[in-house]
């Protein structure tokens, strides 16, 4: 791109806030009752991880990865080739990313790299609270700024809260896989520019998420280099 | 498409006017007569405000967004507006241009204004195709070769097909003042009759020597971000209109900033972009009344840039 310097992040913004949000509106009407269903699939990662936990098994990662997958699967599908690419040429390679990274929670799933033990440290509870933000207080934030509850952006349906609450699962498994992290950063990071340029009030929420997911992984030095 | 009004064009006339007659009585009162501007190479006849599309028309599939857009085409045209201009580089905006002149019963007013904005330019024609099949339309009055994209090899095609008369014009595009020395280069080169530019009374690079260049070479001039994207009109709501104004017959500053613009000799057309019938329809009362002199447009600068 000739003198790539003289652009900035809102040379690249194609569409109005108004209309950002309205693609929201528009998916959760068209999937209704997805919303409930995706809640408790969502819901169901907490519980069955406490069941397994208690029941002295330690493979609730393999059922967080699967469910996990089938989110990223669904908004690929759902919202970011039928509505987002409507409104921006990057949504269908966007889409591409969410599917290969299903495929890599589903591949983390089959080799069981996903290790979800009792989150004994802070680290592993920030975690978890990271993960039931993304879940309950994501779609709330609609409220909080003002906008119509029918935009509300839930986990399994969205793409914010379903790649928070997976930087949340991940951050609070006992050894993370980096390759695990790369496509929901990458997606934090455009989400967070997007938002930015569009002077959203919630804009630096999911940088943030970003930023804590790094740390709390990083922090005790559990990443691990390579999913073998 | 073409000045001469077939019978099916005159149908469509009257069921223009008729759709006119029905609008709200603001934007009836918009039927008054528009400045209107020749573009050089023919002497036709433009009106000196047209409709952008970049953002407000990328409403993807929403229906309700859609005919909110259709709705600011019928109080366009319906105010005696003709050009409309459209990119591939914007989203869903050619589409939903599609959709709003189906509506419309294809008003006879419209002139088309595309881009071709492809790499490799061998792509060029098929990218065009489908933006034909998008509006709808049989062929587009005016094709640009979108900022500078390939412009070599572009620009040989569009010529081309002027020539076998599949477009009527010929332009080039840019934003922002980005590349103002290889547009310059190609205004002295090449036979175009359109160029598009960023011009407003904060952003007046192009007064030194494209607009100067633009009337020796006998170009029509279309300008693009007449409002900064609405920043400036947003700047400006915050400070009163000053006296002024009123002897421009102007109600708002974005009819000043209008103004200020199309008031320049070498401007053929500006396309403020909108969202909104009223803001239409008072974008298009700039094009009428009296327009400010040289004193008075370097007062606009002066006032606006001190703000």
């Amino acid at each position: 791109m000739p003198e790539w310097w003289t652009y900035s992040l809102s040379d690249f913004l194609m569409f109005s806030s108004r209309t950002y949000y309205r693609q929201f509106e528009l998916l959760n009407a068209e999937v209704w009752p997805a919303q409930v269903v995706a809640l408790a699939l969502g819901l169901a990662i907490p519980a069955l991880w406490w069941r397994k936990l208690r029941a002295g098994q330690v493979h609730a990662g393999r059922i967080a990865a699967i469910i996990l997958a089938a989110a990223w699967l669904w908004v690929a599908w759902a919202y970011l080739l039928g509505h987002y690419d409507d409104i921006n040429w990057t949504g269908k390679y966007f889409a591409a990313g969410f599917a290969l990274q299903a495929l890599l929670l589903i591949f983390a799933a089959a080799r069981n790299h996903l290790l979800l033990r009792r989150p004994g440290d802070g680290f592993g509870r920030a975690g978890v609270a990271l993960f039931a933000l993304a879940l309950i207080g994501y779609p709330l934030l609609t409220i909080l700024f003002h906008r119509p509850w029918t935009q509300a952006e839930v986990f399994g349906i969205a793409p914010d809260p379903t790649v928070m609450a997976t930087l949340g699962i991940v951050a609070a498994a006992a050894r993370p896989h980096w390759q695990l992290l790369v496509l929901p950063l990458i997606w934090c990071a455009y989400s967070g520019a997007t938002l930015w340029t569009m002077e959203s009030p919630d804009a630096a929420l999911l940088p943030a998420a970003a930023g804590l997911a790094i740390v709390l992984v990083a922090g005790k030095g559990r990443l691990l280099p390579a999913i073998h | 498409m073409t000045p001469r009004l077939s019978r099916r064009g005159l149908l469509r006339s009257s069921f223009a006017a008729v759709g006119a007659a029905l609008l709200p009585p603001m934007a009836r009162a918009q039927s008054a007569p528009v400045l209107t501007r020749p573009v050089p190479s023919t002497g036709e006849k433009l009106p000196v405000v047209g409709l952008g599309t970049w953002i407000t028309f990328n409403v993807g599939n929403d229906v309700v967004a859609r005919d909110a857009c259709t709705d600011v085409m019928r109080a366009f045209f319906a105010g005696g507006g003709r050009l409309i201009d459209s990119s591939p580089m914007y989203g869903s905006s050619q589409p939903v241009i599609g959709y709003g002149l189906g509506k419309l019963n294809h008003p006879p007013a419209l002139f088309a204004a595309e881009k071709v904005w492809i790499t490799p330019a061998s792509r060029g024609r098929g990218q065009m195709d489908a933006s034909r099949r998008y509006w709808n339309v049989p062929r587009f009055d005016l094709m640009q070769v979108h900022n500078l994209l390939a412009w070599e090899e572009h620009l040989r095609t569009l010529f081309a097909m002027k020539e076998a008369g599949q477009i009527r014009y010929v332009g080039i595009t840019t934003s922002e003042g980005r590349r103002h020395r290889d547009f310059e280069q190609i205004m002295r080169t090449q036979p175009l009759d359109f160029v598009q530019l960023t011009y407003n009374v904060l952003d007046r690079e192009a007064e030194s020597r494209l607009l100067p260049l633009a009337r020796d070479r006998g170009m029509a001039v279309i300008i693009n971000r007449p409002f900064r994207e609405g920043e400036l009109t947003r700047k400006l709501a915050r400070h009163p209109l000053p006296g002024w104004a009123a002897e421009i017959e102007c109600k708002s500053w974005a009819q000043v900033m209008l103004k200020f613009i199309v008031s320049h000799p070498a401007v053929t057309c500006a396309i403020p972009a909108t969202t909104r019938v009223d803001h239409v329809t008072e974008n298009l009362r700039a094009a009428g009344g009296p327009m400010p002199d040289d004193a008075l447009r370097a007062r606009i600068a002066a006032h606006v840039e001190k703000l």
